[in-house]
């Protein structure tokens, strides 16, 4: 174990911070979490404390599993990574229950739906079985930033053109209105979602031509 | 290579920690649950009333502006009364009754399954001197359920205001029923008719204006949310007609 004494934050460690952030994007690149992108982005709020949850979730699970991996046989692997998802998942739930109430209610049926999120299990199976701990912590908190990213950013769009609200706060001024603008009510429906994804998607591929496939 | 013996106590020992851990969380956060729940139902009651409080003052608003909490039986007479910071009469406080199994409790009654009597509760608001009546409402939307609270003025008959809210309805269409919008379309309303029938409010699809519906007895439904209309009017009268017998008995004979 001697030979590891690799820097903390060393570039290969920084890597597993960054790529999620663009290249290697959950949901733009690896298309997965498109569900729960689509469901809790109407508003900024929920959609940021979706984005921690999930943070606290993966990163911690990611830990969990990676202290767990020698021990674990590979015939119940998923058996255990499911586990120590619901387990996880169901008290991030409770806190939100407790502490940010209002939040939890809208969120609703979507923080237990973190447990079906495929970036988690993905994670927990490509990375966290087979890496030490601080990577793979390092790798959850990447991974799920990514995640996070884009649903702040589509939260963004849709809160703004569809409430004319940003985080709860009124940005369209009342003469906009006065002067015939309205909110765009499409901008709620969970289609529209979709389709800001894909706008991201397709900016983003514009730019990094390495995304784009033959 | 792992044993069967390994991987049945490996799975074993998992299961009985994470057990372990989520009651132990489960127990601890379980009152700050309970107290969001009470406090969600406080607001529901007062922004029936038009008054609108934060989370964290509505316990102390509440006690402030409700002097009375009353349960009602099915004839009319009050079984139980919580005011001032205690229990008056019987034994359950009427805050604390859960108006879902009520009404099971009389669907039960109505197919002949009688378990008990079903209690209604009934909050008595006192504002600007002026007595309000606010009564809790539950009921089924499109998706799941709905619930409110419907505010009455002295004479126990025009609507002074509501709130409503629901679990999973559609954003845009059936969800509307908890925008201001539609709430402040009732108020005014009347559920007696003018020989004192009781005829609750009813929620019209394609608009009061073209229906039969006297527009002192109907609101607009939501354009594309029909079935959660439908619900709120049902809703409403499945509510509502418990009280009626209240209302003839204690109300209507001082006027």
């Amino acid at each position: 174990m001697s030979n590891t004494k690799e820097n903390l934050f060393s570039p290969k460690n920084i890597k597993l911070l960054t790529a999620p952030l663009s290249r290697e994007n959950p949901i733009t690149v690896q298309v997965l979490g498109i569900c729960s992108a689509l469901a809790v982005t109407v508003k900024l709020q929920p959609a940021f404390v979706m984005a921690i949850s999930v943070m606290a979730v993966v990163a911690v699970g990611n830990v969990v599993i990676s202290l767990l991996r020698k021990t674990i046989a590979p015939r119940i692997r998923i058996i255990v990574q499911l586990v120590v998802i619901a387990a996880l998942v169901i008290l991030v739930d409770q806190v939100l229950k407790a502490f940010v109430y209002d939040i939890s209610k809208q969120l609703s049926v979507f923080v237990g739906l973190i447990i079906t999120n495929c970036i988690i299990m993905g994670r927990f199976e490509a990375f966290a079985m087979s890496n030490k701990a601080w990577p793979s912590f390092l790798d959850g908190v990447g991974n799920s930033a990514g995640y996070g990213i884009i649903l702040i950013i589509v939260a963004f769009f849709r809160e703004l053109l569809g409430s004319g609200t940003v985080w709860g706060y009124h940005v369209v001024p009342q003469f906009m209105y006065d002067i015939g603008y309205k909110n765009n009510g499409l901008m709620i429906l969970p289609p529209m979602a979709l389709i800001v994804v894909g706008i991201i998607i397709w900016v983003q591929r514009t730019k990094d031509k390495v995304l784009i496939e033959n | 290579m792992f044993s069967n013996r390994y991987i049945f106590t490996y799975a074993s020992v998992m299961v009985i920690v994470v057990a372990a851990v989520l009651s132990m969380a489960s127990q601890l956060l379980k009152p700050y649950q309970e107290m969001n729940v009470k406090k969600e139902k406080f607001q529901g009651i007062l922004s029936a009333a038009e008054v609108k409080v934060s989370r964290a003052d509505a316990s102390d608003t509440y006690s402030q502006f409700i002097v009375e909490e009353l349960a009602i039986d099915s004839e009319g007479n009050i079984v139980s009364r919580y005011a001032k910071g205690k229990q008056e009469l019987g034994d359950i406080r009427p805050f604390d009754i859960v108006l879902r199994d009520e009404l099971r409790v009389k669907q039960d009654a109505k197919n002949g399954k009688t378990s008990r009597s079903p209690l209604w509760p009934l909050y008595i608001m006192e504002k600007d001197g002026q007595r309000q009546y606010i009564i809790p409402l539950h009921g089924v939307g499109l998706w799941g359920p709905i619930w409110g609270n419907i505010a009455f003025k002295s004479d126990f008959n025009t609507v002074s205001g509501t709130s409503f809210d629901h679990k999973s309805e559609t954003p845009g269409l059936g969800a509307e029923i908890n925008t201001v919008l539609f709430q402040d379309e009732f108020k005014d309303r009347q559920i007696f008719d003018q020989n004192g029938q009781f005829v609750s409010i009813k929620v019209v699809k394609g608009g009061v204006a073209n229906s039969s519906v006297p527009p002192m007895h109907g609101v607009d439904a939501i354009s594309g949310g029909t079935i959660t209309s439908n619900g709120v009017s049902e809703m409403l009268v499945n509510c509502l007609e418990n009280y009626v017998p209240y209302i003839t008995k204690n109300i209507k004979s001082h006027e």
